[in-house]
């Protein structure tokens, strides 16, 4: 990829600790530690008969469906492995950090840990709660209610579990009567959930199930919305505005809901640059495009993308060769700009501790001076990387030249539209 | 617009009905051996005019079951709030009349099924030769009249669970969908559904044909003079029934039945909950009455109100340009009409919520309050009778407010109004206090509820309340809420002492009766309160609400960037102020017991059970609410005129500390 060749060379010995006047700053700092449990240890003894004899029939279960399989080779994975391969956290299945949000509104997070605990943390409060409940394993996917201050959604390897967990207790073990399960059969290993922005409604979807399921969360009810092609729903994701709802497949094939009437279109998702044109004739809004982006190069070698929120920085994390020596994942940061034309300029390199890799990144939802980026490591480290610049939707804000030097500083050379990327 | 409702419904349900009865007719046929032969005999059975003449007969089931639909069903569940209530739901006439007509229904459709499958099967009379003499005579088929009690057995369980489950309550989905995709979502779950019921029914009715078979079979042999074949195994034995094919053949007819029924069901489901788009305003006046303020105002027909709450909760976040007319102003005179009106029927549906809340909790109080008091003077076990008798929740003190609203409906009922409240009200929870309820009173004799001698099995609290009730305070009583202040009676004025104590005898007597019966084990059973069923029918209409919530909320919202004439800030301090008090109410509420704890779900049921969770739905969507106005507004409500206590709990909404 020619693009890469414009990005500021990476620091490799230092960390990058913030983004000032364009430029990202490195020092050596420690990031922000969480403690890491050791695994609880729960060990149900099965009688033998019954095991064999499940075995048995799981076995002639897998048979019969192993021409559905053939079609779709990732219902031949098990419930573990598929979790692994379709979550967003890279290299989940031996990562410390099994997920990981940001809450839309305040400053606190959740994080999902290996031994299948989840812990919040808040700014202002040291008590940090820590949520366990016995259906909660193979946490995939983390997401707090928009417009509510208590409510977490887990997508779990069997069920889907709401927590709601008050603010302003402080009690550090939210007995499991403050969670709700949520489940339908058939539609398990969930690995991907979507809030609606207006909190109404949250989607589930399920590798394995080619319904994704539009859950009444307080009336536990669920209307599962089918489309066979595909063989699953392995990703979701709304809109900022509400009206559209993405739905990535395990094949190359993804849908946009529009979410009124809830019909679908199909986008079918090849190699090559016709798409991309085919994309641009559509008019499509930012949200689709970025989408559209996600699905392109991961065929080739983007693993995640983030964008802050007011669409300045994009954060993409190119997933590394695990054979090769030198080749570890990283973060690439871009400017980007959606008016007058789309525009995407190398800002730089986010880089960890000396042998971190990162395997998941997310933006902080309102962060006042700009950006902030928060990455979990491959050592167990979650770490901020705050971008300090001023929009340049609010050229009227309080530092107008700031803006306008942030934003116009390379214009002049490096333009990456998206026609040349592809 | 419910006739056209019907009409594509029958329609529809007639045009689907030859591909049930094809698939049907392959699955009864079935044989793995000869698949040629199967096929052919198929094809064949399917051209006979036995089958078109049962096709005819179908139709004209399905016809009923719809117009039946239309009669029955009710966007607010009656809930009963005893064993009693629903007792008497169960055999209430029109509950009886329904039953019968499904019986007599699944009694048709079991005959077409029985004559399609054909064999053995097809008629009740048979030739037989009698073991004695020799000669030929008609005897009765068993298995003919087998499937026809069946047939008769799924109809009443359906009908009696039509009533236990509210199969006939519609519900309205969280998503807007097309017809379409929605009937394909929903087929295999009633495919499902209807298997699984008729598994249940054949079950069941094995069963009961195993142990009361012999009445019927010698009823109906003795009347149409049809011997009984000695010769063959008698079904209501065990031998008879562990027949497969006479299961396998009850078990599909049961779920063609199931299946004919519950797609109607599902059907008019799809078609009644349609959403429905009300003009926002209109130049000409004789659309006037079209327009959504005007059928927001409307009362007294509810279907229309929910629609129109559901086309307010969709506009508002779904269309702009529609928004816009709601926030534009008059124009001769510039005045916010469309938004005053749109705003204070909304308010006024939240704040009679409240008003149900807090007199709820009143009356819970005052019960509480009464009877700890009362326990010192009763003896012990009148005491702990009434308590046992009457639950720990009374909603029957609860004013009816918001009558229309509260009385189950059509528009057919509605429209009739008085004559069917006055049939079905003693069931609907409102009035139902155990001991007042009419069943009862039934029981004990009947008596006019206006007679002097009304009330002489009243419940023990309420008659003890009886001197505050009729004495005291008229004006609380005028205006719906109930008298709150403690009971002050065991000592009753000098004056009065000889009336006094013969009504004292009169009242230990029957403390002692009641005592009695509250000491019979069924007696308690029928009477006991049904935990959570008051709270849920404090919550039976909650539907409109969360639309008001949802719609107020988002146009609150949307205000804010797109309300040119600021006509949305005059009324955002009683917005707010509305909201917050609703909030606390619904919070005491959830505070009193049995009214947190979450419903078991139901795992495969025609029968719709949303209601149960409607209470929860609006706590979310109330809070989801408040939250939406909050962040779109910030630190701009801190400039809104509203009270010191009411900004406090706003600012912790500002925190996200709820």
């Amino acid at each position: 990829m020619c693009s890469l060749g414009v990005f500021p060379a990476p620091v490799t010995a230092a960390q990058t600790l913030l983004e000032r006047n364009n430029e990202l700053l490195s020092a050596l700092h420690p990031g922000e530690h969480p403690q890491t449990h050791e695994p609880l240890s729960a060990c149900v003894s099965v009688p033998r008969f019954l095991a064999v004899g499940s075995a048995c029939v799981l076995a002639l279960l897998r048979w019969a469906s192993s021409f559905h399989g053939s079609l779709f080779p990732h219902l031949t994975l098990s419930s573990d492995e598929m979790v692994a391969e379709f979550s967003q956290m890279l290299d989940w299945s031996d990562s410390a950090l099994r997920s990981f949000a940001w809450h839309p509104h305040t400053d606190k997070f959740a994080v999902a840990l290996l031994d299948d605990s989840i812990r919040i943390y808040k700014s202002n409060s040291s008590a940090t709660p820590t949520l366990k409940h016995r259906c909660q394993r193979s946490v995939c996917a983390l997401q707090w209610k928009p417009l509510c201050g208590s409510a977490l959604a887990v997508a779990c390897q069997s069920c889907l579990l709401i927590w709601h967990v008050d603010p302003t207790s402080l009690s550090t073990r939210p007995s499991s009567g403050c969670a709700q399960v949520l489940s339908h059969p058939g539609h398990s290993p969930i690995t991907s959930i979507a809030w609606s922005p207006t909190g109404s409604l949250l989607v589930s979807a399920s590798p394995v199930d080619t319904a994704m399921m539009v859950w009444d969360v307080a009336a536990e009810s669920a209307v599962p919305l089918q489309r066979v092609g595909g063989g699953g729903v392995t990703y979701l994701s709304w809109s900022p505005d509400g009206s559209r709802l993405l739905a990535a497949t395990p094949s190359a094939l993804f849908r946009v809901w529009e979410t009124r009437m809830w019909t679908c279109e199909r986008w079918p998702c090849l190699k090559g640059s016709c798409q991309v044109r085919k994309l641009r004739k559509l008019s499509i809004t930012v949200f689709e495009l970025m989408y559209a982006f996600i699905y392109f190069f991961k065929l080739t070698f983007f693993s995640q993308t983030s964008w802050d929120p007011r669409g300045e920085r994009l954060a993409v994390l190119l997933k590394g060769d695990s054979q090769a020596v030198n080749h570890p994942s990283v973060i690439a940061v871009f400017k980007t700009r959606s008016s007058p034309v789309f525009e995407l300029l190398p800002c730089g390199f986010v880089m960890g501790e000396a042998g971190a890799e990162p395997r998941f990144m997310q933006f902080h939802p309102h962060f006042q001076h700009g950006a902030l980026l928060t990455v979990c490591w491959s050592d167990g480290r979650i770490s901020h990387v705050p971008f300090y610049f001023s929009s340049a939707g609010l050229l009227g804000g309080d530092s107008p030249q700031q803006a306008l030097a942030s934003n116009t500083a390379d214009h002049s050379s490096n333009k990456l539209y998206t026609e040349q990327i592809s | 617009m419910i006739f056209e409702c019907l009409v594509l419904l029958i329609a529809w349900s007639v045009l689907l009905l030859p591909v049930t009865a094809a698939v049907f007719v392959l699955l009864s046929r079935f044989s793995l051996f000869h698949p040629i032969q199967w096929i052919s005999e198929c094809t064949s059975l399917l051209t006979a005019s036995s089958t078109i003449f049962s096709l005819v007969v179908l139709c004209g089931v399905v016809l009923i079951t719809g117009l039946f639909n239309l009669e029955f069903y009710t966007l607010v569940p009656s809930i009963p709030c005893s064993r009693m209530a629903l007792l008497g739901t169960v055999l209430h006439p029109r509950q009886c009349v329904h039953s019968l007509v499904y019986c007599t229904m699944g009694m048709l459709v079991m005959w077409c099924a029985s004559v399609t499958i054909g064999g053995r099967y097809s008629t009740l009379g048979i030739p037989c030769r009698q073991s004695e003499s020799g000669e030929v005579v008609t005897c009765l088929n068993e298995y003919h009249l087998f499937l026809l009690l069946a047939g008769a057995f799924m109809g009443y369980s359906h009908s009696f669970l039509g009533v236990v489950q509210n199969m006939y309550y519609v519900s309205f989905q969280p998503i807007q969908q097309y017809k379409y995709p929605r009937f394909k979502g929903c087929l295999p779950m009633v495919v499902k559904c209807s298997v699984i019921q008729s598994l249940y029914s054949a079950r069941n009715f094995a069963a009961l044909y195993f142990f009361f078979g012999y009445a019927p079979k010698t009823w109906i042999s003795s009347t149409l003079h049809l011997q009984i074949d000695s010769s063959l195994q008698p079904l209501d034995s065990l031998t008879g029934l562990l027949d497969f094919s006479l299961l396998y053949h009850l078990t599909i007819s049961g779920t063609f039945l199931y299946f004919t029924w519950y797609l109607t069901v599902l059907l008019f489901r799809i078609y009644v909950t349609e959403a429905y788009s009300f003009p926002v305003q209109s130049t000409f006046t004789e659309d006037a009455e079209q327009c959504l303020p005007k059928v927001l105002a409307e009362t007294n027909t509810l279907v229309m109100k929910f629609f129109a709450l559901q086309d307010l909760a969709l506009l508002s976040q779904h269309s702009l340009s529609r928004r816009l007319e709601v926030f534009c102003l008059s124009q001769p005179g510039g005045h916010p009409h469309n938004w005053n009106a749109i705003s204070r029927e909304c308010l006024s549906l939240l704040s009679e919520l409240t008003q149900r809340l807090v007199a709820h909790q009143d009356a819970v109080a005052s019960n509480g309050r009464v009877k700890s008091q009362s326990a010192s003077s009763d003896t012990r076990s009148a005491s702990l009778s009434s308590s046992v008798m009457s639950g720990t929740e009374d909603i029957a003190e609860t004013p009816r407010l918001g009558v229309p609203l509260r009385t189950p409906g059509s528009v057919f009922k509605s429209s009739v109004g008085g004559v069917h409240s006055a049939l079905t009200a003693p069931f609907t929870p409102d009035v139902d206090s155990p001991f007042s309820s009419p069943a009862i009173r039934r029981l004990v004799g009947q008596q006019e509820p206006r007679s002097p001698w009304f009330g002489t099995v009243q419940s023990p609290h309420i008659m003890r309340r009886g001197p505050k009730l009729w004495s005291a305070s008229t004006e609380s009583q005028s205006n719906g809420s109930p008298p709150a202040s403690p009971v002050t009676v065991p000592s009753p004025p000098a004056a009065s002492e000889k009336p006094s104590f013969l009504a004292q005898w009169l009242q230990n007597r029957r403390e002692q009766v009641k005592s009695f019966l509250a000491k019979r084990v069924l007696i308690v059973y029928l009477f006991n309160k049904l935990p959570e069923a008051s709270s849920q029918a404090l919550f039976a209409d909650s539907q409109v609400h969360i639309w008001a919530l949802q719609g107020l909320s988002h146009l609150v919202a949307a205000s804010f960037s797109e309300d040119q004439f600021g006509v949305v800030q005059t009324t955002l301090p009683n917005i707010l102020s509305c909201l917050v008090v609703l909030l606390e109410a619904v919070d005491r509420h959830f505070k009193l017991p049995h009214a947190s704890s979450k419903p078991a779900r139901a795992v495969c049921r025609m029968g719709d059970s949303t209601y149960k969770t409607l209470r929860f739905a609006l706590r979310a969507a109330l809070k989801t609410a408040i939250y939406k106005i909050t962040t779109t507004f910030g630190e701009h409500l801190n400039a809104v005129n509203i009270s010191t206590e009411h900004r406090k709990r706003l600012q912790q909404f500002l925190e996200f500390k709820e």
